[in-house]
C-alpha cells in the first residue's frame, strides 16, 4: 500500500514537465495533452483508491465495517484510540522506527564507501562483487527463512533488534550500492582530481567534494532502504515472537478486537494509515533534497 | 615557484602504446611554457604527469630539486586549471577559492584576505557569494584561476583552459592569463591545441607529435626556423605552403618557375646536401606579393611568375589569393601523412593550390592571370624522405633551449 502511494506521487511529479511541454506546443499536440491527463487520472485513481478505502475503514465503528460504503456513516476515531491505548501497537511502532532507522543508517554508510570504490576503482573481482550483490538482492528470502530461524534460535539473535537489522542489511545493501554507484558515476571525475591537486587526501576529496554532490543519491537510497525495512513482513513475522522486536506489519496480524467474535478490521486499517504517514513525511522531506541538477555548473557542457 | 625538469619522461600503457615518449624538457623558474600539438599528441598526458594525476612509466620528473615521480598530487604543490574548470558546485565562489587553503589549514583571517585579494585581481569581488552554476563561462574560468592563484603554488598548470569559451571571451581571457602570469611570475605550463594561444602567450613553445617533442623554442624561432615539416605545417595560420621542388646545384625548380637559391641558403646547404635532389619547399603565405607592389630591389631577390588567380578573400587588412598549380602530386604521399596528423584537408586530384597573403591594395582579380612575386630569402627547404629541414635559417637567439628534433617523419 505504501509503495503504491509513493508510485503515484512519483508519477504525478513525472507527468508535470510533459504537461508543460504540451501547453507550450498546444496547437501541435492538443490531443496528446488530453490523453496524458486522462491517463494520469486513471493511474492515480487506481493507485490511491485502496488507500482511500483503508482510510474509510479506519474511521468506521466495528459495526459498520461491512456496510460497503466509501463514506463512513458514523465517522469515529475510536479505532485510533484503541490501537494507541491497547499497547499492542505502540511498542511495535517503536521497534519499526528503531530497526528501520538503524538499518538505513548503517546500510547507507557502508554502501556509500562500497559504491565509491566500485564507481572509481578498477579492482579484481569488481564484476563479481556487483553481480553477487545483485544476486543477493534477487534471492527469494522465503527460501532462507527456515535455516535462518534455526540459526537465530541457536545464536540468540531470535526476537532481538539485531536479529532483524542483520537480514535487512543483507537485502538492503545491494539496493543501496547499486543506486549509489549510479550516482557516483555521474559526478565528474575532474572534481575529485581537482580536489587532489588542491591538496586533498583521497578521503578528504570523498568527504568534502564527492559526498556532498552525491547527497541526492544518498537520500534516494536511504528512502529505498527505509521503505524496504518498514514494509517487510516475512522476516518480521518469522524471526520475532514477542513485542521485544516485533514490528508493525507483523504486529497487526496479532491484533485482537474487544470481543473474540469480531475481526479487528478497523484497528488494522487505523494501524495501516498510521504506518503510512512516516513514509509520506519522509518522501516529502527528502523530495526537496532529491533535486536534479545539483551538479549543474560544476563543469561546462 | 620552481623550475620543472623532465628527463626521459615516458608514458606507456599496459597494451604497449606510448602516449608520451622520452620527453626531455627544462622549464625555468618563472617561465611560461606551452605544450602544443594536434589532438592525441600526448600533451595533456604530459601535463597530467607533471601534476601527478598520471603515473610516470619511465624517466625523472623534478620540481625544484625534488624528485616527484612517486608523490601524490597533493604533495607536489602545483595548481591546475582544468579544461572544464572543475569547480565545486556545492560551494560558493569564495569557498571554491578557499578550498585549497582550508585543506592546508591556513588561519581563517588569512584565507579571507587572500581570497579577497585574488578576487580583486580577477574582478570577482561581487560574485564571491554566488554558486558556480550562476556564473557565466568567463567568470567560472576566473574562479578556476582564482583557486590556483590563492595558494601561491610552485607552478600553474593549465589544461586547455580557454577551449570552452566563445571566440571573443577567449581573446579576453588570453590577455588576462598573460597579465596574471606576469603579475605573479609563477612558472606556468599550459596545454593547448590552438597555435594562436601558443604563439601569443608563451615564452617558449614545445610542439608535440605522437608523444614526441619535435621542437622547443620561442614562438618567433618556431615560426622562422622550424626543424621539420610537421612544425612548419603546424605553426602559422594559414599554414605554410608546401610545394615540390627540384634542386640542381644552387638552382631550385618550382612548379611555377625556376630560381637561384639566395647565397646564404646555398652556403648553409653546403656541398654534401647539394647536388641534384628532390626537396619540399615551404613558403609562408605572406612571403608572396603582388609583383606590381614590390620595389625593384626586392624583386631581384625573388622569383616573379605569372599565375592564374582562382579565388580571392579580401578581409580589409589583408587579402588571401588562392593560386592553383600543377605538379603537386610529386610530394603527395609525404604531405598526406602530415595532413592526417594535422587534421588538415588535403587537396585531391592533380591540381594543388597555394595560399598567398597579398597587400589589400593589390589589384589582382579572380580568374585572371597575375604576376606574383615570391621572396626567395624566406623559403624553407625540407627533405622529402625524413621531413627534416635543410639549411635551416639561423635562429634569432642561439642561447635558447632548443632541442634537436631527432624525428623522422615516418
Amino acid at each position: 500500500m505504501t509503495a503504491a502511494t509513493i508510485g503515484a506521487e512519483q508519477l504525478g511529479a513525472r507527468t508535470e514537465p510533459s504537461q508543460g511541454k504540451t501547453t507550450k506546443g498546444a496547437s501541435r499536440q492538443s490531443g496528446s495533452g488530453a490523453i496524458w491527463k486522462i491517463g494520469t487520472a486513471v493511474i492515480v485513481l487506481y493507485a490511491l483508491f485502496p488507500v482511500l478505502w483503508i482510510a474509510s475503514l479506519s474511521l468506521k465503528p466495528a459495526a459498520d465495517v461491512g456496510d460497503g460504503k466509501l463514506i463512513p456513516a458514523n465517522p469515529t476515531l475510536e479505532n485510533y484510540q484503541d490501537i494507541f491505548t491497547s499497547g499492542e501497537f505502540v511498542r511495535p511502532l517503536i521497534n519499526s522506527i528503531g530497526i528501520s532507522l538503524i538499518t538505513t543508517l548503517i546500510a547507507v554508510v557502508v554502501a556509500a564507501f562500497a559504491a565509491y570504490a566500485i564507481a572509481r576503482l578498477d579492482f579484481p573481482g569488481k564484476t563479481l562483487l556487483l553481480s553477487g550483490a545483485l544476486a543477493i538482492a534477487m534471492f527469494p528470502p522465503v527460501s532462507i527463512i527456515g535455516p535462518l530461524f534455526n540459526i537465530w534460535r541457536a545464536t540468540g539473535l531470535y526476537d532481538t533488534w539485531p536479529g532483524l537489522i542483520l537480514p535487512y542489511m543483507t537485502f538492503a545493501l545491494p539496493l543501496a550500492i547499486w543506486t549509489l554507484a549510479a550516482f557516483f558515476r555521474e559526478i565528474p571525475w575532474d572534481l575529485e582530481q581537482a580536489a587532489q591537486v588542491d591538496g586533498a587526501t583521497p578521503y578528504q576529496a570523498f568527504r568534502k567534494v564527492i559526498l556532498p554532490l552525491a547527497l541526492p543519491g544518498v537520500f534516494a537510497s536511504a528512502i529505498i532502504v527505509f521503505i524496504f525495512c518498514w514494509n517487510d513482513f516475512l522476516f518480521a513475522i518469522s524471526l520475532t515472537s514477542t513485542e521485544a522486536a516485533r514490528t508493525v506489519p507483523a504486529a497487526t496480524a496479532f491484533f485482537t478486537a474487544s470481543s473474540n467474535f469480531i475481526n479487528p478490521t478497523g484497528q488494522i486499517a487505523a494501524a495501516a494509515i498510521v504506518v503510512t504517514v512516516p513514509i509520506i513525511i519522509m518522501v516529502l522531506i527528502f523530495q526537496r533534497r532529491i533535486v536534479a541538477g545539483l551538479t549543474a555548473g560544476a563543469v561546462k557542457g | 615557484m620552481a623550475a620543472i625538469t623532465m628527463r626521459g619522461i615516458t608514458k606507456r600503457y599496459p597494451d604497449g602504446t606510448e602516449a608520451v615518449s622520452n620527453v626531455d624538457l627544462d622549464i625555468a623558474d618563472g617561465e611560461f611554457v606551452i605544450l602544443v600539438g594536434p589532438s592525441g599528441c600526448g600533451k595533456s598526458t604530459l601535463l597530467r604527469m607533471i601534476v601527478g594525476l598520471e603515473d610516470i612509466s619511465e624517466g625523472e620528473m623534478r620540481i625544484g630539486d625534488e624528485l616527484v615521480n612517486d608523490r601524490a598530487p597533493k604533495d607536489r604543490d602545483l595548481a591546475m586549471v582544468f579544461q572544464n574548470y572543475a569547480l565545486y558546485p556545492h560551494l560558493s565562489v569564495r569557498e571554491n577559492m578557499a578550498f585549497p587553503l582550508r585543506l592546508a589549514k591556513v588561519p581563517d583571517a588569512e584565507i579571507t584576505q587572500r581570497v579577497e585579494e585574488a578576487a580583486a585581481v580577477l574582478e570577482l569581488t561581487e560574485n564571491l557569494d554566488r554558486k558556480p552554476a550562476n556564473l557565466s563561462g568567463g567568470q567560472r574560468q576566473r574562479v578556476a584561476m582564482g583557486r590556483a592563484i590563492v595558494r601561491d603554488p610552485k607552478a600553474f598548470l593549465f589544461d586547455e583552459p580557454l577551449s570552452n569559451l566563445d571566440a571573443n571571451l577567449r581573446v579576453q581571457m588570453r590577455t588576462e592569463i598573460a597579465r596574471i602570469q606576469k603579475k605573479y611570475g609563477t612558472t606556468t605550463v599550459y596545454v593547448t591545441h590552438d597555435q594562436t594561444e601558443a604563439m601569443t602567450l608563451a615564452d617558449r613553445v614545445a610542439v608535440l607529435r605522437k608523444g614526441v617533442v619535435q621542437q622547443v623554442d620561442s614562438p618567433r624561432n618556431l615560426y622562422n626556423s622550424p626543424v621539420n615539416l610537421f612544425v612548419a605545417g603546424f605553426i602559422g595560420s594559414p599554414s605554410m605552403n608546401l610545394v615540390p621542388g627540384r634542386l640542381t646545384g644552387t638552382s631550385l625548380a618550382l612548379p611555377f618557375g625556376t630560381m637561384e637559391l639566395p647565397s646564404d641558403v646555398a652556403s648553409r646547404l653546403g656541398t654534401e646536401q647539394a647536388g641534384e635532389r628532390q626537396v619540399i619547399v615551404g613558403i609562408r603565405p605572406e612571403h608572396f606579393e603582388d609583383s606590381a607592389l614590390v620595389s625593384d630591389g626586392d624583386r631581384s631577390s625573388g622569383l616573379v611568375f605569372p599565375i592564374r588567380i582562382d579565388n580571392i578573400e579580401w578581409l580589409g587588412s589583408e587579402l588571401f589569393a588562392y593560386l592553383p598549380y600543377k605538379g603537386g602530386e610529386a610530394i603527395g604521399q609525404q604531405l598526406g601523412k602530415l595532413a592526417g596528423d594535422l587534421d588538415m584537408e588535403q587537396s585531391s586530384g592533380d591540381e594543388s593550390s597555394i595560399v598567398a597573403r597579398l597587400d589589400p591594395t593589390s589589384q589582382v582579380q579572380e580568374g585572371k592571370e597575375a604576376e606574383i612575386w615570391l621572396d626567395a630569402r624566406r623559403i624553407h627547404l625540407f627533405d622529402p624522405e625524413t621531413g627534416e629541414a635543410l639549411a635551416r635559417p639561423p635562429r634569432a637567439d642561439q642561447a635558447g633551449g632548443a632541442q634537436p628534433g631527432a624525428v623522422r617523419l615516418d
